[in-house]
């Protein structure tokens, strides 16, 4: 049962107040691969993951994952792992006792796959969540959403407070789980440089709207681009000159 | 790029058994172990003190009570010394334990919700499988059956306490300061409590600014009871010219009329006792109602007095409990309804 899209979505919009996030989004995001939802802050990239993952409700369209599951249905939310920007976790819990929860609340959870993942960055299960880096509480978070083994993993800015080390070993662990366990990923990030080597599909937003969307290959040959950050550069110069980056 | 196939799982996927509520059990009470500890300790030490201090007060009513001849002088002090030494303590007590239920509400349902809210847990708990719905559900309602429990067993041991001092029928069962101590209405006092915590809690997004406006808003709602909703669950009784209403009874209000008309209330104004009734206002024990009531009766005037008979506690615990469990239960469906729909 290979599911050929893992987000669906077709007119999706989302406003909050007066102001549209996010406005007539229509896009199908292929599974098996990681998928990179890239563009400037406050494009919408946390709304269309937040769409997506179920935690807010359209004000127009609609968006289903995983081949046609209504967005935050029970049997999407089985299928989806998601981390949200800075990583929350319960900062009074231990690790071990963060396991014991996410493996309440749900019918799937790999404990040792959890247990191998911790030790191996030597994250002392007792130790509290709130005490653990920056780093640590990411991978974390990361592991709970990895030992659900989900089919789509959704990460929102995953790597923006982390430093280069940390942000490195978080990619890797992103990518092993996509490419060995074949995970379908999409996240979300404004800093190019870290999806470069792992992107097979680019969705490039900005101010509420998708600029363009496709595989990464296909979009750097047809442009003549030599990189994602120069692609990227090029589609955000087009359609919003003021933004400089 | 090659993307690597996604391995087949079972297609039950599709359409999930959900994950069983009992699972939400050891991630409710590991949750919220330390506010529950809380309302025991608060509840284990206030029941430790009624029990010793009500046995103290027990014997001395008893003693009080069987003293020989009971119309003695000194039988008569004795009750007054009981009365005094520990009717003023049971008066405080009760003062305390009115705040209870606020405390409850404060502490243990305000930060339900609250918390989540205000570091962004929720984002993952939410997305979890279980699913936000029950997951609402699955902490509020145990949460609120505890608590709610827990304050009904600890009015029993109160209304025991209290027994001494409403066995004379000199005190009415249904005086403000006693009768939401009492019966079932403590429970659904604490239970309304926590509901409105929870509610507070999901609207405010904040832990502390939500313990405050639960403290406010259960204040507010347990004055404007007290004052403006009890006395009129039932059609107070009127009564026309009685010397004196049962002591037991819960006197609403009194006033006076002349030819139909309203006087004055609830008694009349010192210059007319003067002026109608000299004499008596000023008996040997001072001032005597009976006299002075008997004497304006005499000058045409007549006293009214509306008043709650204490045969209404049970009926009264019955209405104050039911709306109050109807109001909570309403207030913890909106609160779900609210994280159900609750954008991010």
């Amino acid at each position: 049962m290979n599911i050929p899209f893992v987000i669906e979505a077709s007119g999706l919009g989302k406003r909050y107040g007066r102001t549209w996030a996010l406005r007539d989004c229509t896009l199908a995001v292929p599974g098996g691969q990681v998928a990179a939802l890239v563009g400037p802050n406050g494009a919408g990239k946390t709304t269309l993951l937040n769409l997506a993952v179920g935690l807010a409700a359209p004000t127009a369209g609609a968006v289903t994952v995983l081949g046609g599951r209504p967005a935050g249905a029970p049997a999407a939310l089985a299928g989806i792992a998601f981390v949200a920007q800075d990583t929350p976790v319960y900062k009074n819990m231990s690790a071990a006792d963060m396991m014991h929860v996410t493996r309440n609340l749900n019918r799937r959870f790999d404990q040792p796959y959890a247990n191998a993942r911790l030790d191996e960055l030597g994250i002392p299960p007792k130790r509290k969540a709130g005490k653990l880096s920056g780093g640590q509480r990411a991978q974390l978070a990361l592991t709970l959403a990895l030992a659900r083994r989900p089919r789509l993993l959704v990460l929102d800015e995953p790597v923006a407070m982390l430093d280069p080390v940390a942000r490195h070993d978080f990619m890797a662990t992103v990518l092993t789980a996509a490419v060995d366990d074949g995970v379908s990923v999409v996240l979300s990030s404004h800093v190019l440089a870290d999806l470069e080597q792992v992107a097979g599909y680019l969705i490039l937003l900005s101010r509420g709207q998708v600029r363009v969307a496709g595989e990464v290959a296909g979009l750097l040959a047809a442009h003549r681009q030599a990189s994602l950050e120069a692609l990227a550069l090029h589609y955000l110069r087009e359609t919003t000159p003021e933004v400089a980056r | 790029m090659t993307a690597p196939t996604m391995p087949a799982r079972p297609d039950e996927e599709a359409s999930p058994r959900p994950v069983p509520w009992r699972r939400m059990a050891w991630v409710t009470w590991r949750q919220h172990r330390f506010a529950l500890a809380g309302v025991a300790a608060l509840l284990g030490a206030l029941a430790v003190y009624l029990w010793l201090s009500g046995l103290q007060a027990h014997h001395a009513f008893a003693a009080a009570a069987g003293c020989p001849p009971a119309s003695s002088y000194a039988c008569g002090n004795l009750l007054d010394d009981f009365n005094g030494t520990y009717g003023a303590r049971a008066e405080a007590v009760a003062g305390l334990l009115l705040a209870v239920p606020a405390l409850i509400g404060a502490f243990v349902g305000a930060p339900v919700l609250g918390r989540e809210m205000e570091s962004g847990t929720f984002r993952y708990t939410w997305t979890q499988e279980f699913g936000r719905r029950r997951w609402a559900l699955a902490k509020l309602v145990p949460l609120a059956v505890v608590v709610a429990g827990a304050a009904g067993a600890f009015s029993v041991l109160f209304s025991w306490y209290l027994q001494p001092f409403l066995s004379d029928g000199n005190q009415t069962p249904l005086a403000p300061t006693v009768f939401g101590l009492r019966g079932i209405a403590f429970a659904a006092w604490t239970l309304a409590a926590f509901a409105i915590g929870a509610l507070a809690g999901m609207l405010i997004r904040r832990v502390v600014a939500a313990i405050a406006a639960t403290l406010a808003v259960y204040a507010g709602l347990a004055l404007a009871v007290m004052n403006f909703l009890r006395p009129h669950y039932l059609a107070p009784l009127v009564s026309r010219n009685l010397l004196s209403p049962p002591a037991s009874a819960w006197i609403i209000s009194q006033w006076w009329t002349k030819g139909g008309t309203f006087i004055f209330a609830p008694w009349p104004p010192d210059i007319v006792q003067r002026q109608d009734c000299p004499d008596s206002s000023f008996g040997p024990n001072g001032p005597s109602l009976a006299g002075l009531t008997q004497c304006f009766v005499r000058h045409g005037y007549t006293r009214w007095t509306s008043y709650q008979p204490a045969s209404r506690f049970w009926p009264f615990q019955w209405i104050e409990g039911g709306w109050l469990l109807v109001l909570s239960v309403l207030l913890i469906a909106v609160t779900v309804w609210l994280v159900r729909r609750r954008a991010a």
